[in-house]
């Protein structure tokens, strides 16, 4: 996984994700997201580095439409996954976010049993026709978080009891039992202790063969480890945007090469 | 800039010193000073509690007692119609067992007196439930009236000069006769909790006003409750937010905020006006509480809601939630304890409601219980009310018994409030 160049082999023959063209956030009178052009590729894990506050999360939110349950924000530009433009008004916002799943900062469990909480997401799109298939696809989420032989006992506990890197990978298995196509991921590791965070990101490579991850991160270290891809933020404009070992070792931008080398952020 | 700003707070702090003692002194000076100031002020709120609840309880624990007078009543033909057991002369029967119980008593009405106005009734009904009483002797425990009950209880002081008392010399010698032989007993006085109003006290009790309360409440409940809910939910999670709906959310504390007897008002002209529904009736009242009751469900309901930390909506949006799931499969049921611990706090505040009850003629004299939420009743607090209105002596005692009995279901339901909030507190 440190070892770059075999990361950078895999990613050539991945197609288009997302296309992002001309993407533009405001919030009120904030202008958060200014011209962004990006293309995510399927099944490679792109990292969204840069200062806080340049924008990452915002972007991301685009991605499934989660700005649209914010008051203020207004989004402009065209994003496209799978060549299918989510902003078009055929688009049921809430049917995407099945297909584009999230993580959060905070691990955010429902307070219920760490069963429900897999389930919940399947129940309500009506995704099993019975209780057997549901205990399958709680089983398999469990298996792809990684979480499932820690917990397989216990699944009636409630999904709050479990320690905050449990937490956060059941959250992970709530994201994925929907099948999603596209996982987000906006500094999932930020509130978890640095054994929990080797967990979670040995978990993300794994999620890579089945899922196009974007993975929001302040840490360039965890860029660097789990990333193929990695955007740079700042200010509200996409920067620079590569693969991760040319941003980290040959950044084309001196902004970029600042950040990098700490000396903005 | 950094080695300017260092010289300039240059004066080196000596932690050690006589200063930093006495600043160290004054700081826990001030700190015990706090302590015993809300101390105190915790120790008056308890003193003012206990005088209140002394006095209640001083006067009022009389009122549990009734003091009864056991008698034996011959069924003689004489007085009793065989036809018509409903109304034959009970009140003569009374006369007669009583002159011959109290010896050397030649009035019959004034020895009779003794007993409550009530005995005639429970006399009656013991020979209508069994007519083969009919020249035999039966034994029934009845009520005094409430001159003599006073006298038991030591309320009529026997060194007051006679005309100024209220029981003269001779009844107060025929009572002491009857308390000679053993006759004069005070049980439970199970008629507080089993009779309605009466115009003698010592028949009169709280059924009437508990069930009016409880039909009232139930009214108000079943209303105010789904309703707030909704208002509620509507407005904290899904109405637009712009001046509209500020508009409508400063009015609903304003509602919050007016006096109750306004509430009155407004029942009296709309339900009793408009709609014609009937005075005393514990649906009105119960539509009236529900008036009152609906602000304070909302903004309890709406805090409930907004207590719920927004990761759990995120959480539940991100999984392809619409707003609709994420309020009714996560947000609500969160929030349900602090919206019943609201809702019963606001009942209970129903519940002692006294002013919008009068308005609407829930002052009114009834004798006997509502069967229906449609039958005119008193409430508890309008009960309290009209006792503390009566001349009666033995009404003093029973108006503190009342409110005993209103604070009494006040800390239940609020005891409830809080064992719901405790036990449901903050799951995630
Ligand atoms: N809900 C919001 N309302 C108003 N401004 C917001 C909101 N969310 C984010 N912003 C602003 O948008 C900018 C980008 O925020 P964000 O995308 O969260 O940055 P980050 O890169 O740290 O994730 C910030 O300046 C932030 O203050
Ligand atoms: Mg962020």
């Amino acid at each position: 996984m440190t070892d770059l160049r075999i990361v950078e082999r895999t990613v050539e023959n991945h197609a288009n994700k997302i296309t992002a063209r001309g993407v533009q956030v405001h919030y009120g009178d904030k202008h958060a997201l200014k011209d962004v052009d990006v293309d995510i590729l399927d099944k490679t894990v792109t990292a969204f580095i840069g200062p806080s506050g340049c924008g990452k999360s915002t972007f991301l939110r685009c991605l499934n439409r989660m700005n649209d349950t914010v008051a203020t924000a207004r989004v402009k530009g065209d994003i496209r996954i799978d060549g299918v433009d989510i902003y078009d008004r055929r688009v049921d916002p809430v049917q995407l976010r099945a297909k584009v799943g999230m993580v959060f900062q905070k691990p955010n469990p429902f307070p219920k049993s760490i069963y429900d909480n897999v389930a919940y997401g399947p129940k309500i799109h009506g995704l099993t026709r019975n209780k057997a298939e549901m205990d399958a696809v709680v089983e398999t989420s469990l298996r792809k978080a990684a979480l499932w032989n820690e917990v397989k006992d216990r699944l009636q506990d409630s999904g709050t009891s479990l320690s905050g890197g449990q937490q956060q990978r059941l959250c992970i298995a709530r994201a994925v039992a929907t099948s999603p196509e596209v996982l987000l991921m906006d500094e999932p590791c930020s509130a978890l202790d640095p054994i929990a965070t080797a967990q979670v990101e040995e978990l993300i490579d794994d999620l890579r063969s089945q899922f196009s991850v974007v993975i929001v991160t302040h840490s360039m270290q965890q860029a660097a480890r789990v990333s193929q891809r990695t955007a740079f933020f700042h200010l509200g404009h996409l920067v620079e945007y590569g693969e991760t070992g040319n941003i980290f070792t040959n950044p084309r931008d001196p902004r970029t090469e600042s950040y990098i080398t700490g000396r903005i952020g | 800039m950094t080695d300017l700003s260092l010289q300039s707070g240059a004066r080196p702090v000596d932690w050690t010193s006589d200063q930093a003692g006495l600043r160290v002194r004054k700081r826990k000076a001030a700190e015990t000073r706090l302590k015993l100031v809300g101390l105190s002020a915790i120790a008056v709120a308890f003193a003012m509690l206990g005088l209140l609840l002394w006095s209640l309880v001083s006067t009022g624990w009389q009122a549990f007692r009734q003091t009864h007078v056991t008698i034996e009543v011959t069924y003689a033909q004489e007085f009793i119609t065989p036809g018509n057991l409903a109304r034959s002369n009970y009140r003569g029967l009374l006369e007669a067992t009583m002159l011959e119980l109290v010896p050397g008593a030649t009035d019959g009405r004034r020895v009779a007196a003794i007993l409550s106005n009530g005995a005639q009734f429970a006399v009656r009904d013991r020979i209508v439930a069994d007519p083969s009483l009919l020249g035999r002797t039966a034994t029934l425990r009845v009520p005094v009236s409430d001159p003599y009950d006073q006298l038991w209880k030591g309320l009529i002081d026997r060194t007051t000069p006679e005309q100024n008392r209220r029981l003269k010399n001779d009844e107060i010698a025929a009572f002491d006769a009857l308390v000679a032989k053993g006759l004069v007993s005070s049980p439970f006085n199970w008629a507080l909790l089993g009779n309605a109003d009466s115009r003698f006290p010592e028949q009169a009790g709280l059924k009437g006003a508990l069930w009016g309360s409880f039909y009232a409440l139930l009214t108000c409940f079943l209303l105010a409750f789904p309703i707030g809910i909704g208002a509620a939910i509507y407005l904290e999670e899904f109405a637009p937010k712009n001046r509209v709906s500020d508009f409508i959310e400063v009015n609903i504390n304003n509602l919050a905020a007016v006096p109750s007897v306004v509430f009155g008002l407004l029942a009296l002209a709309v339900f009793l006006g408009w709609f014609g529904m009937g005075r005393s009736i514990p649906f009105v009242g119960g539509l009236t509480l529900a008036l009152m009751t609906l602000p304070t469900i909302i903004i309890a309901t709406r805090a409930a809601l907004k207590a719920v930390p927004p990761s759990i909506r995120e959480a539940a949006l991100g999984v392809g939630a619409s707003r609709q799931q994420v309020v009714f499969h996560h947000v609500l049921p969160l929030a349900m304890p602090g919206i019943l611990t609201g809702t019963i706090i606001g009942l209970a505040q129903a519940l002692g409601e006294t002013a919008p009850l009068l308005l609407i003629g829930m002052n009114a004299f009834v004798t006997a219980a509502p069967g229906t939420p449609f039958d005119p009743s008193t409430a508890l607090p309008t009960q309290i009310f009209i006792w503390a209105d009566s001349p009666e002596r033995g009404f003093v005692s029973r108006t503190s018994a009342a409110i005993l009995v209103l604070l009494g279901f006040l800390v239940m339901m609020n005891a409830l409030a809080i064992y719901l909030r405790n036990r449901f507190e903050r799951r995630w």
